[in-house]
């Protein structure tokens, strides 16, 4: 299994009503109710990926966070709300991290470092817009509209009275590094925070 | 007429009737001593009749809903494109009953059958149907059948609200319920457009009280003005825009009132075709049932409670130029369902056609359909 997911997996509890925002073809979520004993949705936009999650029997509702919002979903109604890789690509990250917390005691989010030392090392040599691998895109047509660093995601949480109960910094290919752990916002690539709200244990 | 039937058809077809003795009381107060379910089925019961999936039919729909009566016919069942073997009800997976509802026209007893009491047609003494009263005598054939639990309830339309219905009445006897370009309950205006259907109907001399039978006579006028209202709101703006754009029949202006625009004569021939098969009281009795559903009525208009009774899985599909049940509608359906915590899927498929867009195989569509029937059919082994 790929490693985020493996680090995502510990904290869901068996019997844990979940919803994952952006839930691509339902990989995490079928793991998490066949492994985990799980319950819950996923929310998806691409066609092909809504039809992978049905022939898996992960639940799947087309809805669109930008437009559409999670106004249908009823406040504390899921232990864990997730969204794995797709909070850059929401117009509003703030007002969707509220509302993760609205649904959910907890999330977990996981997001690619724009501050990682490649991404820095690209743009300060050739003075364009840095692509990665795990940002492909060019500056024009790339999903990601929203990219930030650790240190300003951290900060966001902060201002928001949010609480990053954990924190794994991972490589591109999702592996824990010694080096990552050392010096997160310069060299880990993609983080994977566990939150919740100051109030909450 | 097909010259050699195609390899994904499931063939010739002959409809079985089956004859019910014992009455079924109905929610009007009524009940119906004896009656008949005119079925067609498709694909093999398994040894532990697990495969088994009900096809629901929608107002003008009927229990032909695949293959071919003879060589001669000149089209398939209705829901032929989603029904046989390789689609995405797959025959060679699944057994598919597809029944005529009580109150029908085609074979099942409705307001033109004979009335034990009289000898005559029942007419106007045929009890109003509801969606509840249907899904109890599909129950009711179900065991029949020997169909304990069907791995599928799946319907478009007014066949989406008896999918959601059986999830309701009979939560432990269905595995899935898949409700297509649906709603939950109508809207006024679809009300007011089932009105005017009813209108012209009653208000055709030809009518008399919904005793035609007697008189020798079909209320053909009312009847086709019904469908023709009907069909447009089974069609979007867009489509028909297509299909017939400004186009005349002859190349200038008649200054007369014929029809001279392609979509009039289109619209007055499907409307004549149909009352030449359709019975005038069986089109009142389905509009009513339309009418009358609202599983949320009796849990204080609460549809997440009323919903709380289900314990199947849902798919839900809409379709985007469907205004006759918008997705909005659909999503109501699916936030009670989440709400209620119940588990399902949901998608809105882009296609032009309006409401009638459930009948035709786009690729998403039967893609969705496949994926999700293709599920079901592992879970139960078929």
């Amino acid at each position: 299994m790929r490693p985020d997911l493996e680090i995502i997996q510990q904290w869901v509890k068996p019997g844990h009503h979940v919803l994952d925002l952006g839930c691509g073809d339902g990989t995490l979520l079928d793991f998490l109710q066949r492994e985990r004993g799980a319950t819950g949705f996923g929310l998806e936009i691409n066609p092909d990926h809504i039809t992978t999650c049905m022939s898996k029997g992960v639940a799947v509702i087309e809805q669109n966070l930008d437009t559409q919002g999670l106004d249908n979903f009823d406040d504390g109604m899921f232990d864990v709300v997730l969204m794995t890789q797709a909070l850059q690509a929401v117009r509003r990250p703030d007002k969707v991290l509220d509302e993760m917390l609205r649904l959910g005691r907890e999330g977990i989010v996981t997001f690619p470092n724009f501050a990682h030392w490649r991404l820095r090392w690209g743009l300060a040599l050739s003075g364009r817009m840095p692509e990665s691998e795990a940002l492909p895109y060019k500056w024009y047509n790339t999903p990601n509209i929203r990219l930030c660093t650790f240190k300003d995601f951290e900060a966001l949480c902060r201002q928001k009275g949010i609480r990053i109960k954990s924190r794994r910094v991972v490589d591109g290919q999702h592996q824990n590094s010694w080096s990552a752990r050392l010096w997160p916002n310069l060299l880990g690539e993609i983080a994977i925070y566990r939150i919740t709200r100051e109030n909450e244990q | 007429m097909p010259d050699s039937l195609p390899a994904d058809s499931v063939g010739i077809v002959t409809p079985q009737s089956y004859h019910f003795d014992t009455p079924i009381e109905l929610a009007c107060g009524q009940a119906l001593g004896s009656y008949d379910l005119v079925v067609e089925t498709y694909g093999k019961l398994n040894a532990d009749a697990s495969n088994a999936v009900l096809i629901c039919h929608a107002l003008s729909g009927h229990h032909h809903a695949a293959g071919y009566h003879s060589m001669d016919d000149r089209k398939p069942g209705w829901w032929d494109s989603c029904i046989g073997p390789g689609k995405p009800i797959d025959t060679n997976r699944f057994f598919v009953v597809s029944l005529n509802n009580l109150g029908g026209c085609h074979g099942s007893t409705g307001p033109n059958s004979e009335n034990p009491a009289t000898g005559k047609p029942y007419g106007p003494e045929f009890p109003v149907i509801t969606v509840s009263d249907w899904v109890k005598s599909q129950a009711l054939l179900a065991d029949r059948l020997g169909i304990q639990c069907w791995a599928a309830v799946v319907g478009g339309s007014l066949g989406g609200m008896q999918a959601l219905q059986w999830s309701l009445d009979y939560p432990d006897r269905l595995r899935h319920s898949v409700v297509i370009a649906s709603t939950p309950r109508l809207t006024a205006q679809n009300i007011a457009f089932n009105e005017v259907a009813r209108q012209a109907i009653t208000s055709d001399r030809e009518f008399h009280g919904g005793r035609y039978y007697d008189f020798d006579t079909v209320p053909r006028r009312g009847l086709m003005l019904a469908r023709m209202v009907g069909h447009i709101t089974y069609l979007s703006d867009a489509s028909m825009g297509e299909k017939f754009g400004r186009e005349l029949r002859e190349e200038a202006y008649k200054f007369g009132y014929d029809a001279e625009f392609q979509v009039e004569s289109y619209l007055r021939y499907q409307g004549e075709r149909f009352s030449e098969t359709f019975d005038a009281n069986t089109y009142l009795l389905m509009t009513r049932a339309l009418d009358y559903f609202d599983p949320a009525y009796d849990h204080g208009g609460d549809l997440s409670r009323a919903i709380t009774a289900a314990e199947c899985e849902f798919l839900v599909l809409s379709f985007s130029t469907d205004w006759r049940f918008t997705p909005q509608r659909s999503e109501e359906m699916v936030n009670a369902m989440i709400s209620a915590r119940k588990k399902v899927s949901y998608a809105e498929i882009d296609a032009p056609w309006g409401h009638d867009a459930f009948l035709i195989p786009t690729p998403r569509y039967t893609d969705i359909f496949t994926a999700y029937m293709d599920r079901v059919a592992r879970e139960v082994g078929a």
